[in-house]
């Protein structure tokens, strides 16, 4: 089976390809990249005139709340979330009920995946033992079964020492840690950004400074053991800054922001709204000038959707009681293109590297590229198409999103898996 | 005294659905509430206390949170204009059964409640029950938010006694972090041109307060000789997460409102506090019971307050 797609912009960071080109896949690969207009036998024709054709999305963690949490997410409901969202691979995160912390835990994840068919599925070990940062968890038996990094999800390892010996362990996988990097007691009841927003609404606060100390008692530690640390939801001036002179020189660093995190300034909480209420919150506009610029130089390489679902009857209650988090998968990329391609801060190569190949690396998977025979997963974008974000129609099984009804620019129209549509809002 | 009761019913229709806190409110607002309760004290005055201006219309109390004497208050409130009152509170409520608060609030308007007046330990939950009811809502206090009954009837306090607002120098002294009547006695001082200093230890004072317009000061003794009132905010222990000062008897050391403190002040300085008052550490007994304390007359003002607020927002419920 030869399927080409034509006619489209070709948006390839890992390759460093941006131009009008044909994409050729042969069955399950992706063949070659051909010039426009190369005459070549094909089985099928996608003309994917004035679309951008890009790497399937990787999303480095996603909340998939099964088991335990089947009122919130499935497994099932989130990968098809995922396929609609142009994500191809997501990264599940372990802190479901029972904790991702043994090897057959992460082995039902591979299962559950595997029987819903929709997209892959990575899944993430916890770090320590119920995610509760007292012991380490079966790091060695959660790498055999297929986890690709580790993480306590929204735990802080707040013990040092408990973290020391994890990244001295996981190095030795060569896995990274995908790290909450907040300092738990500085945090403990807060809702929202501290700061006048937060003196105003008489709010609980979470101050700037619970993420930064934590960053840098990160960096100090993987400096320390040669670990690899990815900071997970960067949402400080500060914290970019001290990954960027970390990173400069060669502390093995990582950092991922949010497409929320990038959009929403504090100021929102005035609405008491439990939509916004998400973790790290949502902070002022200088913080979100920074995080652009740690995209914009490349300190930050990753931009995850932290998709949080949560029941509706989770969210309907008051703000200190309301659960943080955002449901993200299916607007991520409308609200990076708000964010940031809007206003011209990023390129559309700069942006599709942060939700493909700088994913992809961090994690250590095979996929984000159109590289020849690279998986074909692909993911076709419609970078000048308006719509309104229905939240009613999410394919999650949560729909709590701040953007409903939000009118947006750019949108994925067609996802392939494996060289197949799985996905798609127009007829090719 | 008929005249009176003709000059209310004669007040200008109010516009707002809900009153959920005196950041949202005009100067010109605030005034009219203050003129109201005073309207409403003249009549108390004369003796004729219960009126039917409000007869036909429920008001429900919903006290999430341990309340007795703003509740209290309300309630007498809303018997003297006539209103019939029903009260539910956490304890006697379906929380406990997993019922959701809006679950709980739709169920009582579904009595036929009017006015829903909210007391709860969460910033916004009035807003929240604004948001899905008809009813209209009155915010009886929400956690460290707001308490707008409670910062009028501390302005009117201020203005009965020092007979205006404009100019004056009002200190809020205390827990100003965890304080919600901190909050609506600022928005609705400076909206009136007063000027507001907070005083209190350094760990209660959100540095980001400032932007509200107020002076910040950590010296009791230092301001005294410039205020024309002080209102010293109870030290709410079920508030605090943590230890936000030494002990109480430091704190009384050095924000605790006493004799020799009086003598520093000016001599018609203002003593009020939003009580229940802890004796001996906010202040002592002889300035709690002495000539500069209105301690008692907040309490007799909340009651025309919350007579005003009822009457005003009822009517509006009413069109």
């Amino acid at each position: 089976m030869r399927l080409l797609i034509k006619n489209g912009t070709i948006v390839d960071p890992a390759n460093r390809v941006f131009g009008l080109a044909d994409l050729l896949i042969i069955d399950e690969l992706v063949s070659e990249v051909l010039s426009p207009g190369t005459e070549t036998h094909a089985d099928r024709v996608i003309d994917a005139t004035g679309l951008l054709v890009c790497p399937g999305f990787i999303d480095a963690h996603v909340a998939l709340r099964e088991p335990g949490f089947e009122e919130d997410e499935t497994i099932a409901t989130a990968t098809a979330a995922a396929l609609a969202g142009g994500f191809t691979g997501i990264a599940a995160m372990p802190d479901t009920n029972p904790v991702a912390d043994n090897r057959g835990a992460a082995e039902f994840v591979n299962r559950q995946a595997e029987r819903a068919g929709n997209c892959r599925v990575f899944p993430l070990g916890a770090v320590t033992k119920g995610c509760k940062g007292e012991e380490l968890a079966e790091i060695g038996q959660l790498v055999q079964a297929g986890a690709v990094a580790f993480t306590d999800a929204k735990s802080p390892v707040g013990n040092a020492e408990v973290m020391r010996r994890a990244l001295e362990y996981t190095g030795m996988f060569n896995r990274p840690i995908l790290h909450h990097s907040m300092v738990p007691e500085m945090s403990e009841g807060g809702v929202m950004h501290e700061g006048f927003e937060s003196t105003r609404l008489g709010l609980r606060g979470i101050p700037a400074a619970a993420n930064d100390i934590m960053t840098s008692r990160d960096i100090a530690l993987a400096e320390l053991t040669e670990g690899r640390i990815h900071i997970m939801c960067v949402t400080t001036e500060d914290a970019v800054s001290r990954i960027r002179m970390a990173q400069a020189r060669q502390v093995n660093v990582t950092a991922d922001v949010t497409p929320h995190h990038l959009l929403l300034t504090d100021k929102v909480m005035g609405s008491f709204d439990t939509l916004y209420k998400c973790n790290p919150p949502l902070r002022s506009q200088q913080h979100i000038d920074a995080l652009i610029g740690g995209l914009k130089d490349g300190t930050i390489t990753v931009i995850s959707s932290d998709h949080q679902p949560f029941a509706i009857e989770k969210k309907s209650v008051e703000l200190d009681a309301a659960p943080p988090g955002i449901c993200g998968l299916e607007t991520a990329l409308a609200i990076c293109a708000e964010a940031l391609i809007g206003p011209g801060h990023l390129s559309w190569l700069q942006l599709i590297s942060c939700l493909t190949i700088g994913p992809a690396t961090v994690l250590g998977v095979p996929y984000g590229t159109l590289s020849p025979g690279a998986t074909a997963d692909v993911v076709l974008i419609d970078p000048d198409e308006s719509w309104t974000i229905d939240a009613s129609e999410f394919h999650s099984r949560s729909a709590n999103s701040p953007f409903d009804g939000r009118s947006a620019i750019g949108r994925v129209v067609a996802t392939l898996l494996n060289g197949t549509i799985r996905f798609q809002t127009r007829d090719f | 005294m008929t005249s009176i009761v003709d000059e209310i019913k004669k007040t200008a229709p109010w516009h707002d659905r809900h009153l959920l806190g005196l950041e949202n409110l005009s100067a010109q607002q605030i005034t009219t509430i203050l003129d109201l309760a005073d309207k409403f004290g003249a009549i108390a005055e004369g003796r004729s206390k219960k009126l039917d201006l409000l007869s036909g219309t429920v008001v429900a109390n919903l006290f999430f949170e341990n309340s007795t004497r703003t509740k209290t208050s309300f309630n007498i409130a809303a018997r003297r204009l006539g209103a019939d009152t029903v009260d539910f509170s956490a304890s006697s409520s379906s929380l406990s059964k997993g019922e959701t608060f809006i679950d709980t609030a739709l169920t009582i308007e579904a009595m036929g409640v009017d006015l829903v007046v909210c007391r709860h330990q969460t910033p916004g939950a009035p807003h929240l029950l604004a948001r899905h009811l008809r009813a209209g809502v009155l915010n009886a206090g929400d956690g460290t938010h707001e308490h707008p009954t409670q910062g009028l009837l501390d302005i009117l306090t201020i203005r009965q006694k020092l007979g205006r607002i404009e100019g004056l120098t009002v200190a809020m002294v205390g827990d100003i972090r965890h304080s919600r009547v901190a909050r609506s006695n600022i928005h609705g001082l400076t909206k009136l041109g007063a000027k507001v200093i907070v005083c209190g230890p350094a760990t209660l004072i959100p540095r980001t307060i400032s932007q509200l317009g107020v002076e910040i000061a950590y010296n009791l003794d230092e301001i005294l000789p410039r205020v024309d009132c002080v209102n010293l905010l109870r030290v709410q222990f079920e508030r605090q997460r943590g230890a936000f000062f030494p002990s109480i008897a430091e704190y009384a050391h050095l924000f605790g409102m006493n004799r020799e403190r009086i003598k520093r002040a000016k001599d018609d300085l203002l003593v009020l506090a939003p009580g229940p008052i802890n004796r001996g550490v906010e202040l002592t007994p002889d300035v709690a019971d002495g000539p500069h304390s209105a301690i008692l007359n907040q309490v007799s003002n909340g009651l025309l307050v919350r007579m005003a607020c009822l009457y005003l927002l009822a009517r509006k419920a009413g069109n």
